[in-house]
């Protein structure tokens, strides 16, 4: 099950009646549906076991997490027992829905045994442990970019496909990267480095089992975001106990916003989806150069209207639960410059790169008295990539990272030359400046979608193969 | 916001869904909503109607509704004073499966370029749509013809032995969906309107299948649903037919018609021994009252011919020669004294690709030409 609209109506439902609930039990309530909303917002895989294992890595991880950013002389309290004897008790009763009839069954497909489940977390528990006392902060981090690299990287995604269905006995011929579509870890892998960062910089707030648990995993962010930071998550969430319960704020301001999400997801992007967007296999039908900008355009409002629609869901969702989750957009199309546009595209995805890539090279470079010019161009060209990256290893994510950090850069150079020229603007003549700024950074936008969209060999055959 | 607020929004919210509900209903009983498109207007019309397994790929779609789907059609562009329009229905065939748009027998008869007898061009419609049965055809001839006034000037219609038993004629989806046109299209239209039902009624008219039990929430807004999303589903399509020419998604690998039979001789619920009784030669009727001032052509499509094992019981995995043989000869009898053309063995076996109907390009090419030459002969057209 996704976040369709079956999904959103029972968690609309589940909201008036977690309102009802009395309010001490709030946050474990939260922990205790996120926890099942990772496994139950896996889709089926066709590698066995393989829908059951990646959930729970996904929890062993954010217990790794947890433990790894915890201050050593922290007390293991009696909340943070009890969030991990749920979260234990909820992964072995979720392995138990192996004997029970499909029709029931909340998992995407049959468990494993749940002794193998059992042992399997108990050296999970000795690693992780054994693995704080041994290893650097550092260590865990390198661990989750290397899954994360694994999962994206095709070639190596579909090596892990090719092992795991021999470990499994099924037909390793087939083995193929989408076998293992690992919900969710794109964005708890930013969750966790981000805790992990903040822990080594000192600003991470000690935070309980239960908390960051509900931080990483909370079901409404859990399939497309936004990512949240932690400090603010924590603060929504300690203040649940106080909550008003059926407040008519609260349920007016959350189902509103599911209501723009749904029209934007399920009537706008999804009608540009069916007929008016472009994708690998339009791309090599359509006949004609304007037909294809059309389409271009097309797939431009549908990312924009399908992404922000989710956005909107997840934010309703969490308003409707007490959690306010930070904005992703902010009229990212209308803006007149590139840097205004990746301050409103995905706001929480760039801002964690601005924090985690951007600051820590350009702080880097200064410290070693690089070429100011230089700087800035590295800096930019790296965060964009690690964020073109993060959509997928692949090649045409490079490019278009390429192709917006030098966007950034040259907007950058402009913008620092032109400012006072700029500021002198006034009546039409600023009008008719910002709105060719405008034309000029959307199809600068809408021309790096052609990088995002295509593999780069079909977009280089298009191009310039007069393929269209 | 207080809760008194918020139910009243929801009371309002709930209030207006109902009225729109109810004013759906006039709506949808004329399938009012369905002639209206973006095709013929802001994208080209469909070569043929729309019909697809795999919208996604073919960027095409079945629906339910006849009008939605004529007005999807090039042919709902108003004539031009020197078009002679000439209509052309059938199954699957004639709707040409495993061919483009434009390689159909309509396409191939437009494209040899015949002018009518008083000098207007002769442009070809192709109004097939696969499912063998004559009611289908008909009741989109008649929606074509009477209730969207597309002013056909010649009807071709190409019939097989396999759309004529009784029991095919109501089960496809798109007559039974639209079992208020099949009824009038069954009927005189003025006379069903007017009470005077004509004699002999047709049994087909008290078919409980036709006489569906529908309530009037079948016609609100939630009732038909399925067929509005249908009819969004077909106009957004319109933007990547428009783009790609693409209307049909053609598999990797066709399967081609079978060669070798079983010495299986049963054809529907007959056998060998049985007389065929209840092939239904009434839609002629029908289809030549409404189109009784225009010339009406019936053309026995080809048939693949097998020479493989058991082919001395059977002509192909459709019919074993026994049914079809009687079938000749009880349509030919049927045929006097109309426009008839018999081509059943008129296309060589190797024009056939995946069932005994279905022609290759330079097949259907041949059927076209042999149609051409047929309205030449009876002074529909000339070169």
């Amino acid at each position: 099950m996704t976040l369709d609209l079956r999904g959103i109506l029972l968690f609309i439902v589940g909201a008036f009646l977690y309102s009802l609930l009395p309010s001490k039990w709030r946050g474990w309530l939260i922990l205790i549906v996120s926890v099942i909303g990772v496994y139950v917002f896996q889709p089926f895989l066709p590698i066995r076991f393989s829908d059951f294992v990646l959930p729970t890595l996904t929890i062993l991880l954010m217990l790794a997490g947890w433990w790894f950013t915890r201050p050593k002389d922290a007390a293991f309290t009696r909340e943070d027992r009890l969030a991990l004897a749920i979260i234990g008790g909820l992964i072995v009763g979720l392995s138990l829905m192996r004997f029970v009839d499909t029709s029931i069954r909340i998992t995407p497909s049959r468990p494993p045994d749940p002794l193998l489940v059992i042992a399997a977390l108990v050296i999970a528990a000795v690693i992780i442990v054994g693995g704080r006392r041994l290893l650097p902060i550092n260590a865990l981090i390198l661990v989750i970019i290397g899954l994360f690299v694994a999962w994206k990287a095709e070639p190596l995604a579909a090596e892990i496909s090719r092992v795991w269905r021999l470990g499994t006995e099924q037909d390793a011929s087939i083995a193929s990267a989408f076998d293992l579509n690992w919900l969710g870890f794109s964005y708890i892998a930013f969750r966790l480095i981000h805790t992990l960062r903040d822990r080594q910089s000192g600003i991470l707030p000690a935070l309980s089992l239960r908390e960051y648990a509900a931080y990483v995993l909370f079901f409404p962010a859990f399939v497309a975001g936004p990512i949240d930071r932690a400090e603010r998550f924590v603060k929504d969430f300690r203040a649940l106990p106080d909550m008003r319960g059926l407040d008519a704020t609260r349920f007016g301001d959350g189902l509103t916003r599911i209501g723009m999400g749904l029209f934007k997801k399920f009537v706008i992007a999804d009608s540009l989806a069916l007929g008016l967007s472009l994708n690998p296999v339009i791309a090599d039908q359509i006949t004609s150069a304007p037909m294809f900008a059309l389409f271009l355009y097309g797939y431009a409002l549908r990312l924009f209207f399908d992404f922000s629609g989710y956005s909107d869901i997840a934010i309703g969702i969490g308003i409707l639960f007490g959690i306010n989750l930070p904005e992703n957009f902010n009229r990212p199309y209308l803006k007149t410059n590139l840097t205004a546009f990746w301050q409103s595209w995905h706001m929480t995805l760039s801002g964690w790169a601005r924090a985690y890539v951007f600051s820590p090279i350009s702080r880097a470079m200064i410290k070693r008295k690089w070429n100011p010019i230089l700087n800035v161009l590295i800096a930019q060209l790296a965060t964009m990539i690690v964020i073109g990256l993060w959509h997928g290893i692949a090649l045409n994510f490079l490019v278009w990272g390429i192709w917006h950090g030098v966007g950034l850069f040259v907007h950058k150079q402009w913008s620092d030359r032109t400012r006072v020229w700029y500021r002198g603007l006034e009546g039409r003549r600023k009008q008719l400046w910002s709105a060719f700024a405008w034309l000029i950074t959307f199809h600068y936008i809408v021309i790096g979608w052609l990088w995002f969209v295509l593999p780069l060999d079909q977009t280089v055959r298009i191009l310039f193969g007069g393929g269209a | 916001m207080t809760w008194r607020k918020l139910i009243r929004i929801v009371i309002k919210a709930a209030i207006f869904f109902t009225i729109c509900n109810l004013l759906w209903i006039p709506v949808s009983a004329f399938d009012l909503w369905g002639r209206v498109s973006i095709y013929n207007t802001v994208v080209p019309g469909r070569g043929r109607l729309p019909y697809g397994e795999n919208p996604a790929e073919s960027y095409n779609l079945s629906l339910t509704s006849i009008p939605a789907m004529l007005a999807s059609h090039e042919i709902n562009r108003p004539k031009a004073e020197d078009e002679f329009r000439v209509v052309v229905i059938g199954d699957s065939s004639t709707w040409g499966w495993l061919l483009e748009h434009d390689q159909t027998v309509a396409a191939q008869l437009e494209a040899l370029g015949y002018m009518s007898e008083d000098g207007r061009r002769v442009e070809v419609y192709n109004l097939g749509y696969p499912g063998m049965s004559l009611v289908k055809d008909v009741i989109i001839l008649y929606a074509a013809t009477q209730q969207h006034q597309v002013h056909a000037d010649a009807v071709i219609w190409l019939v097989t032995a396999q759309s004529f038993p009784e029991s095919q004629q109501v089960e496809l989806p798109i007559v039974q969906n639209n079992h208020w046109l099949a009824s009038r299209a069954t009927y005189e239209y003025e006379s069903f309107w007017h009470g005077n039902i004509p004699d002999p009624p047709s049994p087909r008219m008290f078919d409980s299948r036709f006489v569906q039990s529908t309530s009037i929430l079948d016609s609100t807004l939630v009732g038909r649903r399925r067929e509005i999303a249908d009819w969004i589903r077909l106009q957004v399509y319109g933007f990547a037919w428009v783009a790609t020419d693409v209307d049909q998604a053609f598999s990797d690998e066709i399967t081609l018609r079978q060669s070798d039979f079983e010495a299986d001789t049963s054809w529907f619920n007959y056998d060998q021994s049985q007389s065929l009784t209840d092939l239904a030669f009434d839609p002629f009727e029908d289809a030549g009252r409404w189109s009784s001032r225009i010339p009406l052509l019936i053309v026995n499509e080809p048939i693949y011919i097998s020479s493989g094992e058991n082919s001395d019981v059977r002509y192909n995995s459709f019919y074993p020669r026994w049914a079809y043989d009687q079938y000749l000869e009880l349509l030919s009898n049927e045929m006097q004294g109309r426009n008839y053309l018999d081509l059943w063995d008129a296309i060589p076996p190797d024009e056939f690709t995946d069932t005994p109907v279905h022609l290759t390009v330079e097949g259907t090419r041949m059927l076209a030409e042999r149609i051409g030459a047929e309205l030449e002969s009876i002074g529909v057209v000339r070169r």
